[in-house]
């Protein structure tokens, strides 16, 4: 079809417009960048170095935090420490030169699997059934569609914490309090309304031809669907799995209220990690840097639909 | 190959009555075209063959086969769709053959049956292009080799050439044309252009307001429209109208317009007193000084071969078509008479054409 023209800019901007804009650009991406520099950084540096005032810009590394991030340790008596045999690896080297020794793993590794467990559950359940009520909604005349998706929309309408307490009144009567299950189910339909919006639109934009010619070859509707519209609507379903994955991965309050020992995420998790006299700065920072990996590494694969997809479609192919 | 009949449709979305009790048959190996304007019914009526719309009433029959209910993969058509639909993410063997892969037909047989339709629509080099990169003209034989590939009972075609350019149209209009002479399949074409229609098809239904006014062959649809829509849609610039008060009695051979006697076809039916509308073609228009209608020239469209002069008279504007070699002057006062034999009487109250000697020897729609 015809390339895409941008209506707005009839004239070009002129280089010197156009490096200030740059400037400004980088600029902006400089200062929202400082927070997770820091935080990064600080996952770097001993206990010391993370509380000293002025703060150390420049400072020894040290692997610390991480090592406090997955370990749980013990105080012993010099005494005990010099009975025992040579240090177990490095983080037993490190816990023994401050009078401690390893007594186990940490629970970080469990909350993350949780997490990532029930942020890419409740993410695939989301986009699946968004794309299939989306489909629905934009193809097929539905009694009070506009209604339904007004009512779908509205579910977003109030803060989640809101409704928190009866879903944990709810959840306490089913048994899914605390539970996997009941993590995913809540955050997919939290985020079905959000994938039904978006995917809406990206179907509407998919011209109904393409599966009415689909079906008049020999297809079933169903069929077409899956050959014929998915296919195109890859963009959007893409979009739409990140900004559900990243709901998700970072919700935090009803994590908090609804999962504690067996199902309990990241979020609540790393906030809570006390070391020696207080919070465990550098433990606290290397669980956030790490719990950062996955959503960037799925953001980044699906980047190039991002960008087409976050302008909702307006785009045409 | 197979005759389509079409009873009784009705198809209404809530409110909206969008066909109303439409009835044609296309005989076997004929060229039918839907003609009418945006919002008439037409699509609908099309898409209601395909079985892409269920009809709130009504049967369709291919070949005697009560067709109605049944899914469109099931009616074995082909459909041409205006934006032609071709898949962005398969090249143009692919698309072509898509269809027989849907059926389930082997990778040998699918891969001879493709290079011979494009073989047919001339476009055999394209075959291994993408279908994003290629002109409006070639997207469209891409749609009709999807089409053609499956040799199916009919070929139902929604607008195929309204989102090309006037000059790709043209050669396309002849190309249509020449591939159903040579495939013999029966079509069912929707347009709202009247030339496509006329240039293309063996007969014109025109619908309007989800009613098919009409249905007849071209010339039939010209020289005797069976309504006053039918006669003011077709022809460019539409039949003169000029509204009178006045009865009709068989066989009667004129009729009194103002002061003066117009001969007409003779009467087939009488008509008791009410207004009655005499319809006159540009081109029956004759100037004369003894002519039976006096009028000023208002202005005139050079077109040619032929120049289109609008007169004002006191039935109002008046539409001529007169030989370019002629000259008039705006303001000059001219008398005008018809050509008794081509005249067209409606009734102004139902619209319908009342039966003259015209209509004999012409199938009545």
């Amino acid at each position: 079809m015809t390339s895409a023209t941008t209506a707005h800019s009839v004239v070009e901007p002129s280089a010197t417009t156009r490096r200030f804009a740059g400037s400004l650009v980088i600029l902006y991406a400089i200062i929202t960048m400082i927070p997770l520099v820091w935080i990064m950084l600080t996952a770097f540096k001993s206990p010391d170095d993370a509380i000293s005032y002025p703060p150390k810009v420049m400072f020894k590394p040290s692997l610390e935090g991480f090592c406090n991030l997955f370990t749980t340790r013990s105080r012993q008596t010099p005494e005990f420490i010099r009975s025992l045999g040579p240090p177990q690896g490095m983080c037993d080297e490190i816990a023994r030169s401050r009078n401690m020794v390893v007594a186990g793993p940490s629970n970080y590794v469990p909350r993350f699997i949780n997490s990532l467990i029930i942020a890419f559950g409740s993410t695939v359940l989301a986009v699946a059934l968004g794309t299939l009520s989306a489909y629905g909604f934009s193809r097929f005349r539905v009694p009070l569609k506009d209604d339904l998706l007004f009512f779908i929309l509205s579910t977003r309408m109030m803060p989640p914490i809101a409704v928190a307490i009866p879903i944990y009144l709810m959840y306490r009567t089913v048994g899914l309090s605390d539970t996997r299950l009941g993590m995913i189910l809540l955050y997919t339909s939290v985020n079905v309304s959000l994938a039904v919006w978006l995917l809406k639109g990206f179907i509407d934009e998919i011209p109904r031809e393409y599966e009415e010619a689909a079906m008049i070859d020999g297809y079933t509707r169903f069929q077409a669907f899956v050959k014929v519209v998915l296919p195109q609507a890859t963009t959007g379903i893409a979009a739409t799995a990140i900004f559900c994955l990243i709901f998700a991965w970072n919700e935090y309050a009803f994590a908090v209220l609804l999962t504690s020992g067996n199902a309990q995420t990241a979020p609540p998790f790393i906030p809570i990690i006390i070391g020696e006299g207080g919070q465990d700065w550098p433990a606290v920072a290397a669980g956030t840097t790490l719990f950062l990996v996955p959503i960037v590494v799925f953001t980044v694969l699906l980047r190039k639909h991002l960008l087409r997809g976050i302008t909702f479609g307006a785009v045409r192919k | 190959m197979a005759q389509i009949k079409v009873e009784a449709l009705d198809k209404s979305f809530g409110g909206f009555h969008a066909v109303k009790s439409a009835s044609f048959t296309v005989e076997d190996g004929q060229f039918l075209c839907l003609l009418g304007p945006s919002g008439c019914g037409k699509t609908t009526t099309l898409r209601m063959i395909a079985g892409l719309e269920l009809p709130t009433a009504g049967t369709i029959r291919l070949d005697d086969e009560d067709v109605t209910m049944n899914r469109a993969s099931a009616r074995d058509i082909a459909f041409v769709f205006q934006l032609f639909a071709l898949y962005p993410h398969m090249n143009v063997r692919r698309n072509i053959g898509f269809p027989l892969k849907c059926e389930g037909i082997g990778a040998a047989e699918t891969d001879r049956r493709v290079v011979e339709a494009a073989r047919i629509l001339r476009i055999s080099h394209l075959l291994d292009r993408s279908v994003s990169g290629l002109a409006g003209g070639d997207r469209q034989r891409v749609a009709l080799g999807r089409a053609i590939v499956r040799k199916p009972k009919c070929f139902l075609m929604d607008e195929p050439l309204g989102a090309l350019d006037t000059e790709m149209r043209e050669a396309m209009i002849h190309e249509l044309r020449a591939l159903h002479d040579r495939l013999g399949a029966t079509t069912v074409y929707v347009t709202h252009d009247q030339l496509e229609a006329m240039a293309m098809a063996d007969r014109i239904a025109v619908m309007n307001n989800g009613v098919v006014e009409q249905v007849a062959s071209p010339r039939d649809i010209y020289d005797r429209p069976a309504s006053l829509f039918v006669a003011d849609f077709i022809g460019s610039p539409p039949m003169n109208f000029l509204p009178f008060r006045g009865g009709l009695q068989t066989g009667a051979e004129a009729i009194r317009l103002g002061e003066r006697d117009v001969a007409i076809p003779a009467a087939r039916e009488a008509m008791a007193e009410s207004e009655l509308v005499l319809g006159v073609r540009p081109e029956h228009v004759r100037f004369t000084d003894r002519g039976m209608v006096r009028g000023e020239v208002y202005g005139t469209e050079y077109l040619g071969t032929t120049q289109i002069v609008t007169v004002t008279t006191s039935y109002g504007a008046l539409k001529a078509r007169s030989p370019s070699s002629k000259s008039f002057r705006t303001g000059e006062t001219v008398g005008l008479d018809f050509r008794p034999d081509t005249l067209s009487i409606f009734d102004k109250a139902s619209g319908r054409a009342i039966r003259t000697a015209l209509h004999e020897g012409a199938a009545h729609g």
